[in-house]
């Protein structure tokens, strides 16, 4: 539940049993296949949330830069 | 850590965890090692002995090595076990001269692999300036062993004057690391059959003599040296601070970690302040000399990532290791039980 | 990588925690639900960094910590069967049952190995076609779709010597127990972010209504925790009980429904023991009927295994916030991580093992 990490898609082993389709992912420097089975809508340079094996959401760069920008937007209080 | 007041032994029977450099180890050293064998040299409790023959000050280490798998990205077992025991030698600021080698050898283990192995502590050898000189080869059965177990014992003799030991570590000391951390823990952990990753990642295993004699050479006032292997970097720093009764701080921002080591922590759920290295030591000494010290380490290619990373910052009756955080928090850092386990929650 | 190090970046954290002072005007106490928050509040120091009148609750969120010792001895009992192999995350190795751990097993003898995913515990199936092979399955509902993904594929290639001892957990239950508690003392929630990605956060909807609690989506990384405290103090300030999302570059409202579907197929809901605070209706995860040829406990006979959970265990207490670790009398005596009571003292991510590691002899 707890250790979900960010990884880059690299390539994807299309297959037409979606319980097969696999990724090649990269965590920072290391490399991984994992299942895409349960994430039909990902593709390549997609980053998605991996954990035990199992790609589990799609990381949405805009929520990201929306969340950062509001960070950036609040006052400074003392 | 209990030495005072210690916990009853949980377990009847060895489990990893007590090869794994952290509270168990320490708890079999301190109740069925060590009071069977103490000694005034055993009780200095370094990475070796130190004594006088005639007018010569000795250092003597042994090691075993046991590693899964035999080969691994930046070295094997065989470069391992003379760099392991190189650098035990070094520690005490010894300058290394004699190896042995005892190979405990599984029935059916393929002799060009062996001899592939053999070259390679044999290289290492020459780059440490040492010589393998003694050993012995058992043969077990098969099944009885993971092909190839290896020990190595080493002589080495300190031509300087300095006690570089834990009692020697003074209040105000700096604390120098000589390379980025957690590297050789995680390169092999990586090629562990059943986690299936890849990467880049390369053990620091090397030798460390070269660094520590350019250093005492250069006339830098050395208080203590430790070669961080089981249990990494904070176990190190807390059995220094034990032994040295002293509290020790270090900043989180200033630790030396290459990024694919971070993120392969991360995955697995690792601390690597906990992880080992076979390459890097840290290193106690007078805060001025830091600059001078680190110029040196830096010139070699194992101590290029060389920084201060803490202070001794006063004395403590138990021993303390605190980590300054990126946050601005200071927290406490404990020995673990054992070696730590991927985890997945 | 992606982000990482805005979201750990001390300059926004400092931001935030000034935020929640400003905000603040009266004591309130958050839990946060997930293991790995408490981790991370844990090791980067948040507790310490906020004001003194937020109190954080370390949550029952570890699933390591609340396997029930039935199950540990479960475990035990199938990994000892000769020429099996077991399979199992990390961290259970060292959980402690009524009489031994995995570890002391493996010491023993039994083939057991630490995987990271059950999908490697299958591959070490179909490379081993004359041995039996036994992943065992813990984990919240984040953990869950992994296994059901193997269950499914085990099936699918009709693998025989493959099976699972299945002991998933699910959130919103014990959110539900812990605030129908008489004495409970939790004023807003921080949701699991990880379990959200896979189930949406629409179930909350109704809790937090029912008990007029906020819960907040969160994060993992601190700025991501600061986030969900700012917010969740916000609805507390303000009289609110919403269910926010303050992880919404990972987590949609309707979740994973691809991932929902297959554990619908390959699970039922029953109702499980927690160790350290009892039995709760509706809160387990099984194998369906459908799939037990690949149910282990069925397969090796052990459904019958039965362990009461030991009584000086204040974890229970711990979990529901009525006393912090230090408070238990047993912790740092008879309680310790070499040597556990109960579930908070097992995993690295317990609430009393993290306080046992990070705390001592610090002040």
């Amino acid at each position: 539940m707890c250790l979900a990490i960010p990884a880059k898609i690299i390539s994807i082993s299309e297959n037409n049993d979606s319980l097969q389709r696999m990724a090649r992912v990269d965590f920072s420097g290391v490399i991984k296949d994992i299942s895409l089975a349960y994430l039909p809508d990902a593709k390549v340079n997609d980053y998605v949330i991996v954990h035990a094996g199992l790609a589990l959401s799609i990381l949405d760069e805009d929520e990201a830069q929306i969340t950062l920008a509001a960070f950036a937007e609040m006052n400074n209080v003392s | 850590m209990e030495l005072t007041c210690p916990l009853p032994l949980n377990y009847q029977q060895i489990v990893m965890a007590h090869g794994g450099g952290g509270r168990l180890m320490q708890q079999l050293l301190a109740r069925v090692v060590q009071p069977t064998f103490s000694n005034d040299y055993l009780n200095q409790q370094h990475d070796s002995a130190v004594f006088t023959v005639g007018n010569q000050r000795l250092a003597f280490t042994s090691d075993s090595y046991v590693i899964k798998p035999l080969f691994f990205k930046g070295g094997d077992i065989g470069k391992l076990s003379v760099c392991g025991t190189v650098n035990d030698l070094a520690m005490s600021g010894a300058k290394p001269l004699f190896l042995s080698c005892s190979l405990i050898i599984e029935e059916g283990f393929p002799i060009e692999t062996l001899q592939r192995i053999l070259q390679s502590m044999q290289e290492t050898a020459e780059q440490a300036g040492v010589m393998i000189v003694t050993g012995d080869t058992k043969v077990v059965d098969h099944g009885k062993g993971d092909g190839l177990y290896i020990n190595t014992a080493g002589i080495g003799l300190l031509e300087t004057d300095l006690i570089i030991q834990p009692s020697s570590i003074q209040v105000g000391d700096a604390v120098i690391l000589s390379g980025d951390l957690a590297r050789h823990g995680i390169a092999v952990m990586l090629e562990r059959e059943g986690l299936d990753f890849e990467s880049e990642i390369v053990s620091d295993c090397a030798v460390l003599s070269p660094l520590v004699q350019d250093l005492l050479q250069a006339g830098i006032e050395i208080h203590c040296l430790r070669d961080l292997t089981r249990g990494g970097l904070a176990s190190c720093l807390i059995e220094l601070a034990h032994s040295a009764n002293v509290h020790i701080e270090i900043t989180e921002t200033a630790l030396p970690i290459i990024e694919p080591v971070r993120t392969a922590c991360e995955l697995l759920g690792f601390d690597p302040l906990y992880i080992a290295n076979e390459g890097c030591f840290a290193l106690f000494l007078p805060a001025e000399q830091v600059a001078s010290a680190l110029a040196i380490l830096q010139k070699h290619q194992t101590g290029q990532h060389a920084c201060q990373i803490g202070t001794v910052q006063s004395t403590h009756e138990q021993g303390l290791l605190t980590l300054s955080t990126a946050m601005g928090i200071i927290r406490g850092l404990d020995l673990l039980s054992g070696e730590q386990l991927p985890r997945i929650c | 990588m992606f982000h990482k190090q805005a979201f750990r970046n001390p300059a926004i954290a400092k931001k935030l925690v000034a935020a929640i002072a400003q905000i603040s005007t009266q004591p309130w106490t958050i839990m946060e639900v997930c293991g790995g928050q408490t981790h991370s509040i844990i090791q980067y120091g948040i507790d310490q960094l906020l004001p003194d009148n937020i109190r954080l609750i370390h949550g029952p969120g570890c699933p390591v910590c609340v396997t029930p010792l039935a199950y540990i001895d479960k475990a035990l009992a199938i990994a000892s069967v000769p020429d099996i192999i077991f399979c199992s995350f990390g961290d259970m190795l060292r959980v402690p049952s009524s009489h031994s751990d995995l570890l002391s097993a493996k010491a023993q003898g039994a083939d057991i190995r630490i995987v990271y995913s059950p999908l490697d515990a299958l591959k070490i199936a179909q490379e081993n076609p004359n041995r039996e092979v036994v992943f065992f399955a813990v984990g919240f509902e984040t953990t869950a779709p992994t296994t059901a993904l193997a269950a499914q594929q085990a099936k699918q290639l009709g693998l025989k010597n493959f099976s699972l001892l299945t002991c998933h957990v699910c959130v919103p239950p014990v959110m539900r127990a812990l605030l129908k508690s008489e004495n409970c003392q939790v004023q807003g929630f921080l949701a699991a972010g990880h379990v959200c990605a896979i189930m949406g956060y629409q179930q909350y909807h109704p809790i937090a209504q029912r008990y007029r609690v906020p819960i907040v989506v969160t994060g993992f990384e601190p700025v991501d925790i600061l986030q969900g405290i700012y917010q969740c103090v916000q609805q507390l300030e303000a009289g609110r009980f919403e269910v926010e999302n303050a992880y919404s570059r990972v987590v949609k409202e309707q979740g994973n429904t691809a991932a929902q579907n297959a554990m619908q197929q390959v699970f039922q809901t029953v109702d499980r023991n927690w160790r350290g605070l009892g039995e709760i209706p509706q809160s387990g995860l099984m194998l369906a009927p459908s799939f037990d040829a690949w149910n282990a406990e069925l397969k090796f006979n052990v459904q019958t295994i039965n362990t009461e959970e030991p009584k000086a265990c204040r974890s229970g207490d711990v979990l529901q916030g009525l006393i912090t670790p230090p408070q238990c009398p047993e912790f740092g005596k008879t309680c310790t991580p070499e040597h556990p009571l109960g579930a908070t003292m097992v995993s690295t991510e317990g609430a009393c093992a993290a306080y046992y590691r990070y705390r001592r002899g610090v002040n």
